[in-house]
């Protein structure tokens, strides 16, 4: 097998025993990139600085002084600031940007002897569920099984698309709402949400704050418990990064979950769920209690109310965020009619640079916070809010260690279909993984099966604060239960 | 709550957008939608239950109160648009 294909483990490993250079697995994704392009998932490639990093690696290597990531070739997510290299966060308003700076999660892993192979493409923002609003166009699902062109997924489309279709070993995402979690359930892919705070947040292009985190796009949970130790800790830069130690999360992989407790929460089975989830999560239930969990059924009775929370506090946080995109410091700024003052300046900008759905969440972000609302939207929803976080605690307070629930409501969608939607359908898309990040809690998506038409099914476990380690390893018992092994056919 | 047209058209002022006016009716529309949606919220009981500010309980870490950079004006200025000896050049803000 190509080496494009390998796991992170499996290509660690190869390069300590000597059976193949980092320049040579470098080169192999190099080449499949170049095959990939039909996917639109990288959007600005790197390939001088991938040599430079794997030749650098590769010295590390006959050194002796190897972390696991060493060597590594990596897709980057375009909304991570990378130095002299363009983060556009798949937005037009950030045309040309080349950060004079790098965010502290692509420093630690070039620290680690990471290698960058390019940036990828994504929601305009994070802000969508099937990478379709972003300004460098559709990303393309590899995984096909009629004429119709699937997404991924999104926001992080491009990264689900690049593990998927081996066009790179592991990716960044970033997840707001769900936007690591469901594009990796869509492409068949492993991808985990930390806990709000194990990753620092610094140079990530900000959507909104009190919830975006990055994490791991993975071919296995073992790759993502690697990865995800290379890109936590503290940083003093982000003053929401926690200032805990990061375990070793690839240890905690025992492979044991006898008696542990997993919750089943009642509010996920929703009404009008397709028979094929209902199906895959049962199989998952019983998968968790052969390994000897004990499966208890929990309330979390605020979840209805997750999205609609959710689509106040996101859009509000995102109006304020993205104030600073004014066309005065950086990106695109618009061209100016004689006798236009900086208000036409910030308005012009604003409309050419955004795209229609930034817009539209600019705007509701900005009527929730103003004046006569911000009680009635705003504040109600930060209340709600609590009461989401205060379902989930009481639920680990009795005991539970995990919780298991279904990753997405369908598999992926076709590219378009969901054009004349109303915005509201597609939110919906986020509504088994938007608890998690309200609650600042880790998740973690793992492939489970395939529907009937062939397209790969996710399960979700949602783990105690700060304990990545028993979540990747419950959900390595997952993974190794439903041995999911389906790859998309290439076609592209 | 439905969005007018009036109303449309001061979230996208106040929200520093230009909307053509005949974007203004479907724009009213697809706010109040999403608007609607949200009124869900009112249905929970939130008495006494105070706004959830930050995830985690904790402090935040306090720093020296020093200058830890400086003398980089040419990387700041590297990415506007228009920059001119030495600032951000914009139109003029006062006659």
């Amino acid at each position: 097998m190509s080496a494009n294909t390998w796991t992170i483990a499996a290509a660690r490993d190869a390069l300590r025993k000597g059976d193949i250079s980092a320049v040579d697995l470098t080169m192999s994704c190099l080449t499949a990139i170049d095959a990939g392009d039909g996917l639109n998932a990288f959007v600005h490639k790197t390939p001088d600085i991938a040599l430079d990093q794997a030749r650098a690696a590769d010295l590390r290597i006959k050194s002796g002084d190897a972390p696991a990531m060493c060597g590594i070739p990596l897709g980057i997510k375009d909304l991570f600031c990378t130095k002299g290299v363009p983060s556009q966060a798949a937005s037009r308003i950030l045309t040309g940007f080349k950060p004079e700076y790098e965010s502290t999660v692509t420093s630690k892993l070039f620290d680690a002897g990471a290698v960058m192979l390019g940036k990828l493409n994504m929601d305009e923002f994070a802000m969508g569920s099937s990478n379709e609003t972003s300004c460098y166009g559709n990303v393309i699902n590899p995984w096909k099984v009629d004429g119709r062109d699937l997404t991924p997924g999104g926001s992080s489309g491009g990264s689900a698309a690049a593990v998927a279709g081996d066009l790179c070993l592991g990716a960044t995402g970033t997840d707001t709402g769900g936007s690591i979690r469901q594009p990796a359930a869509f492409t068949g892919i492993t991808g985990i949400k930390p806990t709000y705070g194990r990753v620092s947040r610094w140079g990530v292009v900000a959507f909104a704050s009190s919830l975006d985190q990055a994490g791991p796009m993975t071919k296995s949970v073992r790759d993502a418990a690697i990865f995800l130790t290379a890109m936590s800790g503290h940083d003093p830069k982000d003053s929401t990064s926690a200032d805990l130690a990061v375990p070793d999360f690839e240890a905690a992989l025992s492979g044991d979950i006898r008696g542990k407790k997993i919750g089943i929460p009642k509010e996920y089975r929703m009404d009008g769920m397709p028979a094929e989830i209902e199906t895959l999560w049962s199989d998952g239930i019983a998968m968790m209690r052969d390994a000897g969990a004990e499966i208890v059924d929990i309330s979390l009775p605020h979840t209805k109310y997750a999205l609609p929370a959710y689509y106040v506090i996101a859009p509000a946080e995102a109006s304020s965020n993205l104030a600073r995109y004014d066309g005065v410091r950086f990106g695109h700024r618009a061209t100016l009619d004689a006798g236009d003052g900086i208000t036409e300046m910030y308005e012009k900008t604003r409309a050419e640079g955004f795209g229609p759905e930034v817009q539209r969440r600019i705007m509701v972000g900005t009527y929730v916070l103003s004046a006569g609302f911000y009680d009635a939207y705003y504040n109600r929803a930060r209340r709600v809010r609590a009461l989401i976080k205060r379902d989930f605690d009481l639920a680990f307070a009795d005991g539970i260690d995990a919780i298991l629930t279904p990753a997405t409501p369908s598999s992926a969608f076709g590219l378009g279909e969901m054009a004349n939607a109303d915005p509201v359908q597609m939110y919906l898309n986020d509504v088994f993984t938007v608890t998690v990040n309200l609650a600042g809690l880790p998740g973690i998506s793992v492939p489970v099966g395939l529907d009937s038409k062939g397209l790969p099914l996710g399960l979700q476990l949602i783990g105690r604060p700060w304990e990545e380690g028993d979540l990747l390893n419950a959900a390595y018992v997952l993974e190794r239960a439903a041995g999911f092994v389906a790859k998309p056919v290439k076609w592209w | 709550m439905s969005i007018d047209i009036a109303t449309a058209r001061k979230v996208a002022k106040l929200a520093r957008i230009s909307v053509p006016e005949a974007d203004l009716p479907a724009l009213a529309s697809k706010l109040t939608g999403i608007l609607g949606f949200m009124e869900q919220l009112n249905e929970v009981d939130v008495t006494g239950i105070e706004p959830m500010t930050s995830v985690t309980p904790m402090r935040l870490k306090r720093r020296a109160d020093v200058v830890t950079d400086g003398n980089i004006q040419a990387q700041i200025l590297k990415n506007a648009p228009d920059a001119r000896e030495g600032f951000f050049a914009v139109p003029k803000v006062v006659e």
